[in-house]
């Protein structure tokens, strides 16, 4: 398959993702809407090209492994796997119900394809390289993904996992850093600011660092893994450039945490994202 | 269970560590799944011997407990075996929120190690004093958390906790201490260890202190009073038909332990004597104080770690039946 037409099947199934992402968590009315869709467009990249994964054994020893280390974000991992074919689409839309299998912050032991749980920021970039560590021991060919929030970046323990990795020469595990410039409380600039930038954080601790101008295209997130792959010796950061809430109409450059709009504003989002799938569609 | 009391209150030749090293060398030698991961703090428990026999399998994390808690965690989900160590102060109260959620609740069964439980700590000072480490992991549903006293008891029980897959905390005595067992004495998690039948008090201890309640039954009984001594080595999941039963028996009950007892092994076995079988009970141990620094000894008198004091709680226990 040429580039051109594999990038347009991932713009294509990133727009699947939004779609589902927005149903999913509208079918409870509120939730991680912004910290989700900023980082769709990297998992449809994932799971749609570069991923070795078996939804019928989500723990096929041989997968890669995806680590959403800011766990909030789970609303889009669950449309990512319902889409893979993990589990029937609907499933996810019991999402925060009682006993659900899909709660707000990813948890190995509930969702099928999830690989390790998640929730308190900062330490699913720990358990990420344990993993890396553990497949390298192995000496399996395969990588693990992790996504560390820019707002999840200010834990200290984001930074002590980003020493260990280093140190250890995992170059199986790329990281991917979601910036998009908020966190709960506001800018990032001004709730706690990365002085010199995020990427020259990692860059100091001595990663392989890969900016991706446009975070949400699917091309340079791609053309940035296959750079990671190429990287022997050191782990690799992927800074993700990212809108905060890309493609919700309420939520879009909005900068908001958590939403929770009214019937008509999530009729109105879906709306545009039912619309926006088919003129990608057409492209 | 099978076990020889040794319990002439001397000192074993050899470090407790050295328990816990044989025990790792023997299944990592067996188990390739086996790894030890460390906290900067190799040089102090000896598992230099581990790096040097198994490289790959034995991980100096650095001085960074949250990130060593949490790779353990990690690689457990890859199907490894792990035992991840530091002080007990930091293997409890630092990476707590590690051991909780990347490890428990992600049902990945980490064995979590603290060295230099309670007094234990001595000149390293109240900083590193942990007198409430296993009322952190106490508090984990489903967690075993166990308190041994020596080299054999520490030796058997790492062997033990590796096969049981559940999340674990073992406090660790890491220098040379006295020797209660003998020499491939085997234990049961879960199950209290009855050295001395006895029929006035039952005293129930661990760790440090079951070497105190030995040498306290001892004073007790030339004064014509029978004690029972139960080494409750597993503070979770609790032997509650030993202490029911004890209960009954003695008609009073002594806990003896080197933590905070008011969150510790004395008010877990008070939940079950209260529901089952009320009777006296006195609780000698660290009645909501900080640690500080000082000779082990100078310790155990400031904090009431000795067997004078359990003498004197096994009395106050039975006058009140």
């Amino acid at each position: 398959m040429q580039k051109a037409e594999k990038m347009q099947q991932l713009r294509v199934f990133a727009q699947e993702i939004r779609l589902e992402t927005l149903k999913t968590i509208g079918s409870l009315g509120f939730g991680h809407v912004g910290g989700s869709m900023s980082i769709i467009d990297a998992l449809a990249v994932l799971y749609g090209e570069v991923m070795k994964i078996d939804p019928k054994n989500p723990r096929w020893e041989d997968r890669d492994w995806c680590v959403l280390s800011k766990g909030h974000a789970g609303p889009a991992m669950y449309a990512t796997l319902g889409l893979k074919g993990f589990y029937p689409l609907e499933d996810a839309y019991t999402l925060n119900q009682p006993h659900t299998n899909f709660p707000s912050h990813t948890d190995r032991t509930k969702t099928p394809g999830v690989d390790l749980t998640t929730g308190s920021l900062g330490q699913g970039m720990s358990t990420a390289t344990g993993a890396a560590l553990g497949n390298k021991i192995d000496g399996r060919d395969n990588h693990v993904f992790v996504f560390v929030g820019d707002g999840e970046a200010d834990e200290g323990q984001v930074w002590e996992g980003a020493q260990f990795a280093v140190h250890y020469q995992l170059d199986n595990l790329v990281c991917f850093v979601d910036d998009n410039k908020y966190q709960l409380d506001g800018a990032c600039e001004n709730v706690m600011k990365h002085a010199k930038g995020i990427g020259a954080k990692f860059a100091a601790f001595g990663w392989n660092v890969v900016e991706c101008e446009d975070g949400n295209d699917v091309e340079q997130i791609y053309d940035a893994i296959q750079t990671a792959y190429a990287t022997k010796g050191v782990p690799t950061c992927i800074v993700l450039n990212t809108v905060k809430g890309k493609g919700a109409t309420f939520a879009d450059g909005t900068g908001a945490h958590s939403s929770q709009p009214s019937k008509e504003q999530w009729d109105e989002a879906i709306a545009y994202a039912e619309k926006q799938l088919a003129e990608i569609k057409a492209q | 269970m099978s076990f020889t009391l040794i319990g002439k209150h001397e000192k074993d030749s050899r470090a407790n560590r050295d328990g816990y090293v044989t025990a790792m060398l023997e299944m990592m030698e067996k188990d390739l799944t086996v790894m030890h991961v460390d906290c900067d703090l190799e040089n102090c428990i000896n598992t230099g011997k581990l790096a040097k026999a198994y490289p790959e399998r034995t991980i100096n994390a650095g001085i960074a407990e949250a990130n060593a808690v949490g790779v353990s965690a990690g690689l457990c989900a890859t199907g490894k075996t792990v035992f991840v160590h530091s002080f007990g102060c930091f293997a409890s109260r630092r990476a707590f929120d590690q051991a909780f959620m990347s490890a428990a609740y992600a049902k990945l069964p980490v064995h979590i190690v603290g060295s230099d439980p309670g007094v234990c700590a001595a000149y390293n000072g109240g900083t590193h004093m942990p007198f409430e480490d296993c009322a952190l992991y106490m508090s984990i549903p489903d967690a075993v958390v166990v308190d041994p006293v020596d080299y054999a008891q520490i030796n058997c029980l790492t062997k033990k906790l590796a096969e049981s897959g559940k999340f674990s905390y073992m406090r660790m005595i890491r220098k040379t201490f006295t020797t209660v067992y003998g020499d491939g004495s085997d234990f049961e998690i879960g199950k209290g260890v009855t050295l001395k039948e006895g029929k006035d008090v039952a005293i129930i201890a661990s760790g440090i202190m079951v070497d105190e309640a030995l040498k306290a039954e001892e004073q007790l009984a030339a004064e014509g009073i029978s004690a029972k001594v139960i080494d409750m080595f597993t503070w979770k999941p609790l032997d509650e038909q030993l202490i029911i039963d004890s209960a009954k028996e003695c008609g009073a009950i002594v806990t003896a332990e080197n933590h905070q007892v008011k969150c510790g092994l004395g008010s877990a076995i008070a939940n079950v004597v209260i529901q089952n079988c009320p009777v006296p009970m006195e609780m000698v141990g660290v009645e909501d104080r900080f640690g500080q620094v000082g000779a082990e000894s100078f310790l155990r008198e400031e904090y009431g770690l000795t067997a004078a004091h359990i003498v004197e709680a096994a009395k106050k226990a039975i006058s009140r039946k």
